[in-house]
Parts: C-alpha cells; structure tokens; sequence
C-alpha cells in the first residue's frame, strides 16, 4: 500500500463525555422544572380616588354572589355550600336552560358561526372574600368557576364541532369566548365575617 | 499458537465501547435544557402553592415579574419573624413598595412590551387573603392588571 501523506492526528474525545456530565450537572441543579402555570385572571382597572363607588345598575337576577367568610365558609346566593358543588351551580347560573325568571335574563346574541342565539349575555358572578379567608380556599373557589366556563365552552365546542374548546382555531374561538364570556366580578375588599 | 495470556485464557469480555457516551449525555443535557427554566430569584419565603385544574401556563418569560408571599425561610425566621412576607426580586418588601416595583419594572421594558406585563403571583397556600387583596389594590393601582395565580396542578382525583 502506498502511503498516504500525513495523518492528522485524531483529537482526543474521551474528555468530551466530564465536560458534557459538567453542563448536564450544572442545569440539574440549577434549574426548576417548569412549574410555572397558574390561573390568569384580569383585574379591574382602579377607581379614580375622587370617584364615590356607585353601585352599578345590574339586575338581581343577573347576580350570582359568591361570598367566603373569614372560617372559610362558602355562601352562594344566600346559601350555605360546599366547593364541589359550585361548579354546577354556577353552570346552572349561565345556562339558564327553562328560563327560569330567577335565574339570568336571556337576550338575543348575534354570534359567527351561531347566528342569533339566546344568552344570558348579562349575568354576572360576584366573588367576595374577607381578608380572613385563606388563600388555597380563595383560589379554590376560583377554579370551580374558571372550571364552569371552561366546561361549557368544551361542551358547546363539542356539540358544535366535535372538537375540544383547545383544540378550536382562533376564530371558533373568539366565537365560543362570545358565548360563554367568563364574567368574574370582584368586589371591592371589605370585612365579612366579623373577624379583628 | 502462543495468543492467549495466562489470566484471560478463557474467554475476554470485549470491552464496550464509549465512544457514544457523550451523545448520550448529550441528549439529556439537551432535554434538560429545553425542558427546564431556571430560578428567578433565591426564595426567601417558604411557598407551597395551592392546588387548581383550570391552569394556564406562562408563556413569555420576558414579560412576567414575580411577587412571592410566604412565611421566611427557617434561616430568616429569628430575624423576621412567621409572619407571611412579601418578597420582590431578592429582598424583602412591603406593599407599598409594590407599586414602584412594577412601575420601574415596566418603564425598564421596551415600549412595545410595556402593556403585556403579566404578574405572576406566588404565594403559599396558608397566606390569608388580607395580603392578597392588598397586593391586588397595589397592582390595580399601578396598571398591571394582568395577573396570575401561580398553582400547581391537582391529582385528577376527587378533591
């Protein structure tokens, strides 16, 4: 055989495998899994100080008040209650299916993809906590009512087009958003509860 | 014919070549990377955060800032006592100092940015909701109203 010029040495790579354990320990340790997910929510806008607070005209009947006291005690529209069954009342609430006249008034809506469809376009739910109350329990209750819209709006994206509320594009969406807008109404902080 | 050595002379385990070890740590390096965000801050305030379904998760890492609420850290709890406490970037704070915090935080952002910055709210379970809401009036205050309750996602079992 003839001998070729001149070998470039191979590198040596064995060191390759310390130095990629090197990194690889650094980001174990150094890193969090990704944990960070959470409820979004949007806060009112603050009140100009010399604006006196009115009550804003809505409808009894529109108003679902949702009132935790300072034990933890979960009181909605007047009546005791536990966690688990805030979903389905508050769902009750939006639905409406009879036309109940206690529950919220239906009005026409105009939606894509719909067409002209009854909603109880104006119903609100009213979130009120004392400052006793414990923040696991506040975000609790919190998700039975996010855990309401999200079901309806799946259960609408299902009938309508036999897919889940995620998986919509954009415009299905918005549309589904119109149907079912998430209204969470948080009352300004006062005291219930008569603790301090 | 004289090939075989004495202390061998059965048969030799080949030896298993290394020589992929590398990629193969590579690859988790790389999953590790991808899959990780790395600490904002030293905690020095104890969370444990509440349980939820309906989460959402934080996208845009460059637009959240961080406000943790929680009792010190053993280490801290001589000095500042169990009281929950509230704790911007490494220091500890208090509520009025919230809406500078943002305020600085957000003028700090580009201009086109400046009105996507989403709060996330950290906070320990066993805090009570006077802080919560007074943490709340101090964002509405400064305008940051988007905000988010950092959970973790519960088991799917019944509560």
């Amino acid at each position: 055989m003839a001998r070729k010029k001149k070998k470039v040495p191979e590198i040596n790579a064995s060191s390759q495998a310390d130095i990629a354990f090197l990194l690889l320990i650094f980001f174990l340790t150094a890193t969090t899994m990704s944990v960070n997910k959470g409820l979004a929510r949007r806060l009112p806008p603050p009140v100009p100080a010399d604006q006196k607070t009115e009550d804003l005209k809505v409808k009894e009947r529109n108003v679902f008040v949702v009132l935790i006291n300072s034990e933890n005690q979960l009181m909605v529209q007047g009546e005791f209650m536990e966690v688990p069954e805030l979903k389905d009342a508050a769902k009750k609430f939006i639905l409406n299916v009879n036309d109940d006249p206690n529950l919220p008034e239906k009005v026409p809506v105009d939606i894509d993809f719909f067409g002209t469809v009854m909603l109880t376009k104006d119903h609100v739910i009213s979130l009120q906590n004392d400052r006793g109350t414990s923040y696991a329990k506040y975000i609790e209750v919190q998700n039975e009512l996010v855990a309401a819209y999200n079901e309806l709006r799946n259960e609408l994206s299902m009938s309508k087009w036999g897919m889940a509320y995620e998986d919509l594009n954009e415009d299905q969406q918005k549309a589904v958003q119109k149907y079912y807008p998430q209204k969470i109404s948080e009352a300004e902080p006062k005291n219930y509860g008569g603790n301090k | 014919m004289g090939r075989f050595r004495d202390d061998a002379s059965k048969k030799e385990m080949p030896a298993i070549s290394t020589a992929s070890l590398p990629d193969v740590v590579f690859m988790l390096l790389f999953f590790f990377m991808t899959m990780t965000s790395l600490k904002e801050v030293e905690y020095k305030v104890k969370i444990t955060p509440p349980q939820a379904t309906e989460l959402q998760e934080l996208e845009k890492k460059h637009l959240v800032r961080y406000i943790y609420v929680g009792e010190p850290i053993d280490k801290l709890q001589s000095q500042y006592g169990t009281e929950p406490r509230i704790q911007l970037d490494d220091a500890f704070a208090e509520v009025s100092q919230i809406e500078n915090y943002i305020v600085s935080e957000r003028s700090a952002m580009p201009e086109a940015d400046q009105d996507l910055l989403t709060v996330s709210l950290k906070i320990d379970k066993d805090c009570k909701m006077g802080v919560v809401t007074d943490i709340k009036q101090a964002l509405r205050r400064a305008y940051a109203l988007k905000i988010n309750y950092s959970a973790v996602t519960r088991p799917n079992s019944n509560l």
